[in-house]
């Protein structure tokens, strides 16, 4: 008998759709836990931890800031299209300063950084996988999960909530030169509102997303790359498919954690 | 006869419903070499990481001077790995690290020497293998498959071991190269006075390496010889693979 399922038959597929899933699972949460686990026991290797944390962090801040900028001064000159139907321009930088510590500073960090970081770890992990670099770090009894994935789930832990802070400030700023360059707002009044507007718990709210979206980013380059398959074709389909599955864990979590914060009133 | 450096027993192993080694049995002698003839797909890369532990067996034993390790951790694997060098085929060597961080791998990851220390015995393991001090800073894409694969010889005697598993060493090299590479192996395995098992089916590599030859068919060894009784085995599976015959008992691996 074979163990394809019949055509005719929907319930061998949904069947296996379903067991596929839930291996899926379970693989991936047996490689996080592992993970986890290496990065927050000894022993760590601090040079890769370092190295990692410039290419993690460091070197996204170009491309963090350039999203910052141009999502304030969009996210500006939206809700002062809202606004103005009701007579309501003056919340311009309230709402800037809300949407960007709450919700987008962290959450395009977060979706750039799928792009950018997770899947060249994918990428640069699959490779390794392909090339047996990894069998030949466990033949020299060096852990793979603290040698390699662990210090990448770390730098990205670190420099993700520093880098949101940054997206943070450079978002606002977009907000800032639109509104007062080109919606003449007066500039004083702009950061005060800003300012006095603002509380710990919405930068606070940002920072938690962002710790959560490092580890998102980092498990899935990891894990993606670390199930890569021979060849060239392997190791890209591992980048892409750590690139959207880190893009999409980030917006369900986003959401999930805002819905907390919302409930325990963050 | 002398103890076993290494024996592996009643090993089987499958992935899905491919049966790569069924009751495969092997064992490596102190100071011999061993070279495992056999065609792509036959399971001598299997049979390899078993050995090594990267794979577990769904079956059997592995045993390393006279111990068993199947399926060994902590400190006895890592007991093991240190007596162990691999040569992998493509030598595997860590593209983000220079050539002497490469070769001292474990003892500055593992064994936590002090990297001036460790440099230095690097790059006097760099010269046994006849690559000079100024070799030592380059990066792996610097360097030739050759230099390479002499690098990753390098970073498998550092810690003087008792064996050294030594996977399609030539592949990939022309032939000069190879013999180059051939030269080095028996000069290495000689001088360290260790057990090696190569994998190949490169049958110059086999004829010049080997002190015995095994041929693995079917999930299991079906000859084992002196390396000169290669063209008078009797068997008609290695006599077609010793010759690189289509026609024979084997199927080539494109039917």
């Amino acid at each position: 008998m074979s163990s394809e399922p019949s055509i005719i038959n929907p319930f061998q597929w949904i069947g296996k759709g379903v067991l596929a899933t839930l291996r899926e699972i379970g693989t991936l949460s047996t490689f996080t836990a592992s993970t986890l686990v290496a990065a927050l026991t000894p022993r760590w290797y601090l040079s890769e931890i370092l190295k990692q944390f410039m290419r993690i962090g460091f070197h996204s801040l170009p491309v963090v800031g350039l999203s910052a900028i141009f999502i304030g001064a969009a996210l500006a000159l939206n809700i002062y299209t809202g606004g103005s139907r009701y007579g309501a321009e003056q919340f311009v930088p309230n709402i800037v300063v809300l949407g960007i510590t709450r919700e987008l500073g962290a959450t395009v960090t977060g979706l750039m950084l799928a792009g950018r970081v997770s899947a060249g770890i994918a990428a640069e992990i699959g490779a390794m996988r392909v090339t047996e670099q990894i069998d030949a770090l466990k033949t020299l009894s060096a852990n793979p999960y603290r040698y390699l994935y662990a210090p990448r789930l770390l730098a990205a832990v670190i420099a993700l909530p520093l880098l949101v802070v940054v997206a943070d400030i450079i978002g606002v700023m977009g907000g800032w030169i639109v509104s007062v360059y080109g919606l003449d707002f007066d500039s004083n009044v702009y950061i005060r509102n800003t300012v006095d507007f603002v509380t710990t718990g919405d930068i606070v709210a940002g920072l938690i997303k962002a710790v959560v979206f490092g580890c998102v980013i980092a498990i899935m380059g990891c894990y993606q790359g670390d199930r890569a398959s021979a060849g060239a074709t392997g190791v890209g389909r591992s980048a892409t498919l750590s690139m959207v599955g880190a893009a999409v864990w980030i917006l369900a979590f986003n959401y999930l954690l805002s819905t907390v914060f919302v409930r325990i009133g963050l | 006869m002398s103890t076993p450096i290494l024996k592996l027993e009643g090993i089987h192993k499958s992935f899905g419903k491919n049966k790569v080694l069924k009751d495969f049995a092997i064992d490596v002698s102190t100071k011999q070499s061993l070279v495992v003839l056999g065609g792509s797909g036959t399971g001598k890369s299997v049979m390899l990481k078993i050995a090594l532990g990267l794979l577990s067996p769904d079956r059997g034993e592995v045993e390393f001077a006279g111990e068993a390790v199947t399926n060994a951790t902590g400190t006895k694997r890592n007991e093991m790995l240190r007596r162990i060098g691999m040569l992998f085929q493509s030598a595997a060597l860590f593209d983000s690290l220079s050539v002497w961080e490469n070769v001292a791998f474990r003892l500055l990851n593992t064994d936590k020497v002090k990297r001036s220390e460790a440099k230095e015995l690097a790059i006097e393991t760099l010269r046994k293998v006849h690559l000079n001090a100024s070799t030592a800073d380059l990066y792996p894409s610097e360097m030739s498959g050759g230099m390479q694969k002499r690098v990753g010889l390098a970073r498998a005697i550092i810690t003087n071991p008792d064996l050294i598993f030594f996977d399609e060493p030539t592949t990939g090299l022309d032939p000069i190269t190879a013999d180059a590479i051939n030269d080095l192996i028996l000069e290495q395995v000689r001088a360290l006075g260790v057990a090696a098992v190569s994998i190949t089916h490169d049958i110059a590599s086999a004829r010049k390496i080997a002190d015995e030859v095994a041929m693995l068919h079917d999930g299991n060894i079906i000859w084992r010889g002196k390396a000169s009784s290669l063209d008078s085995s009797g068997n008609e599976h290695l006599d077609q693979f010793v010759n690189g015959r289509a026609n024979g008992p084997i199927r080539p691996a494109i039917d």
